[in-house]
């Protein structure tokens, strides 16, 4: 795979750095196509709206469309925008960090464990205490969801830890605990009552259906506050991609830079996943096809985000309007439209 | 007055969990000078290397640089001092060569100080030292591995450190890529001045290549001194179990050790 680079050197006084000028334009360009598909999200669904009902739709409380589109589609499209880019930003780190591309935060026991217990929470208390599943829909399940994830991801990572980390090791240990998670869930589904189990189905196989601001704020303060942190340890990451002596030998403390990017990585998947379930491929495409488009070394952070979020609304896009009025859940459509993508993408380079 | 001793390992024990490798062991290191440290497999040679580069925390006593404690001195500013060259390192798939040395400057750069006037020429003047200018856009996997176990010492060489540990750097190389490699130690040593500590398997290229040479057997240091005082036939005996004849070699004059057999227990 070529990763020859064109970097242009950027110098004011002492302050230096070094810009990869196509990771830059892949990202920039990415940031527009999100802008659009945003901007088509608004337009489309159950009641098609000119781009002018649209704009008084947003500015204009008195319009009709107002409530249409700022506490429907525009909190939704947001959810969506953001649960991609925090995926694909979370795979992206956890990527690097195995040496591995088939890495993403299923490996490493996240989405999971969220769906052990959002199953386990959904059945355990659905019809036998009827009056609760209405509070465990608005507020239970994605606290659920981010106690489950961030258990998962305590057992992997306590698991695969043996005097340090090693990124095989990881991989080989999350796959085991993904395959015990995944069996204990399906033995869930069976116990359970039907009703139940078809709710806790849409939901584990990822939906934007029906996310207003109370999932696009915990998402976007994760992302502020998560996106700087990460992309200050990028420098630290690109070196972990060595084995760990050579890391070593370049003044990285190795086993702390790495336990605070998958701290990273699993809050931003752990988040991610509570607002919107268990999205499927966003984590493991989003970096690979950004690192092909980029043609760089690694998968570049903050260009693997937008492509996360750029994948996930077009996925959104299609999963309400395709087979409209029937919904399919993003998370279907999600692997439908990454998987062949990136098959292309890895065939181009082949050749 | 005796001379600066740059790295002291003092009565350390070293080992992986449970596993001691190395019990006791006292060394120092002098400036300026290459010292090698040889011995059969399994004796501990590369994990005392560990242990003096910090690659490995000493389970007891202590490893000196400068005169300080080496765990107590933040691993970045170590990295300034003292570079290490791992064990047949590997590198990510694609890097180039240009990519690979311009690694080396990671202790010196912080997120506003991603790539100074300093960095591009500490890492232009490695890869001419070690003659791979002309291949600095090339990837690493279509070196030859001679050039590749260059590329790999001019990373250690644009970090800009004056010590430099060295663990095997000549495995899976030819004669004359061993040969190749051991003239660009001697030449960063006596251009340069810096203070060489390297891991050798083949004691005739240790002897002709150092100044001192240490020799180890079951994590044990059995001797210390010139290749003269260390390569006997004695010593070849007690630490290799070899039975061997010892002349000069015809070009360095240096000890060259000729194998007769190896002793039966």
């Amino acid at each position: 795979m070529p990763t020859s680079e064109i970097a242009v050197s950027l110098r004011v006084g002492t302050l230096s750095w070094r810009l990869r000028l196509r990771g830059v334009a892949i990202t920039v360009f990415g940031l527009a196509v999100l802008a659009l598909l945003m901007a088509l999200n608004m337009r489309i669904g159950d009641i098609e709206m000119t781009v002018a009902e649209v704009i008084a739709g947003t500015f204009d409380q008195n319009s009709p469309a107002h409530f249409i589109i700022m506490e429907l589609r525009l909190p939704r499209a947001l959810t969506g925008a953001l649960v991609g880019a925090a995926l694909a930003l979370s795979g992206a780190i956890i990527q690097s960090i195995a040496r591995n591309p088939l890495a993403s935060p299923e490996i490493l026991g996240v989405t999971t464990g969220a769906s052990v217990m959002v199953v386990a929470g959904v059945v355990a208390s659905g019809s036998v205490y009827g009056g609760t599943s209405g509070l465990l829909a608005t507020l239970g399940i994605p606290a659920l969801s981010l106690l489950g994830g961030l258990i998962g991801a305590a057992v992997v990572y306590g698991l695969a830890w043996r005097r340090g980390l090693d990124g095989y090791r990881l991989v080989l240990v999350g796959i085991g605990v993904a395959a015990v998670f995944t069996n204990v869930k399906f033995w869930l589904l069976t116990v359970g009552d039907v009703n139940d189990t078809a709710r806790a189905m849409v939901w584990i196989s990822g939906s934007l259906n029906g996310r207003g601001w109370e999932h696009v704020m915990p998402t976007a303060l994760a992302l502020a506050v998560l996106v700087p942190l990460t992309l200050l340890g990028t420098r630290s990451l690109d070196a972990l991609r060595f084995s760990d002596d050579t890391v070593t030998s370049l003044g990285v403390r190795t086993n702390l830079a790495r336990a605070l990017m998958i701290l990273a990585a699993v809050l931003l998947a752990a988040v991610a996943t509570a607002s919107a379930g268990p999205i499927a491929f966003v984590a493991l495409a989003s970096p690979q096809i950004a690192l092909r488009l980029a043609r760089s070394g690694q998968p570049p952070l903050l260009c693997s985000a937008v492509i996360g979020g750029v994948l996930t609304t077009a996925a959104d896009l299609i999963a309400r309007t395709a087979f409209s009025p029937l919904e399919l859940p993003v998370g279907i459509v999600t692997a439908v439209l990454g998987a062949p993508y990136l098959i292309h993408l890895i065939w181009r380079a082949r050749k | 007055m005796s001379p600066e001793v740059r790295l002291q390992a003092t009565d350390v024990k070293l080992g992986y969990g449970d596993r001691i490798v190395v019990d006791g062991l006292d060394l120092g290191v002098e400036a300026g000078t290459v010292t090698t440290i040889i011995g059969p497999n399994g004796c501990g040679k590369s994990t005392l290397l560990r242990a003096l580069g910090r690659l490995l925390k000493p389970q007891g006593g202590e490893v000196l640089l400068d005169g300080k404690r080496i765990d107590k001195i933040p691993t970045r500013e170590v990295a300034k001092i003292l570079g290490v060259l791992p064990q047949a390192p590997t590198a990510p798939e694609g890097l180039t060569v240009a990519d690979l040395v311009a690694r080396g400057r990671h202790p010196h750069q912080t997120w506003y100080r991603q790539w100074s006037s300093d960095d591009e020429g500490a890492v232009a003047a490695a890869l001419d030292m070690t003659g791979l200018a002309d291949l600095a856009e090339r990837p690493l996997d279509e070196l030859s591995g001679g050039q590749r176990q260059r590329a790999w010492i001019s990373m250690a060489l644009a970090q800009g450190t004056d010590l430099l540990l060295l663990d095997e750097p000549t495995t899976f190389l030819d004669l004359a890529h061993q040969v190749e490699v051991l003239e660009l130690v001697r030449h960063l040593h006596q251009e340069a001045g810096r203070t060489v500590v390297m891991v050798l398997h083949d004691l005739n290229l240790a002897a002709r290549y150092a100044d001192r040479l240490v020799a180890m057997r079951s994590g044990k240091v059995i001797a210390v001194g010139s290749p003269h005082e260390v390569l006997t036939e004695e010593l070849l005996g007690e630490v290799f179990e070899l039975d061997a004849k010892v002349i000069e070699d015809p070009v360095a004059g240096t000890p060259l050790v000729v194998p007769i057999r190896p002793r039966s227990h």
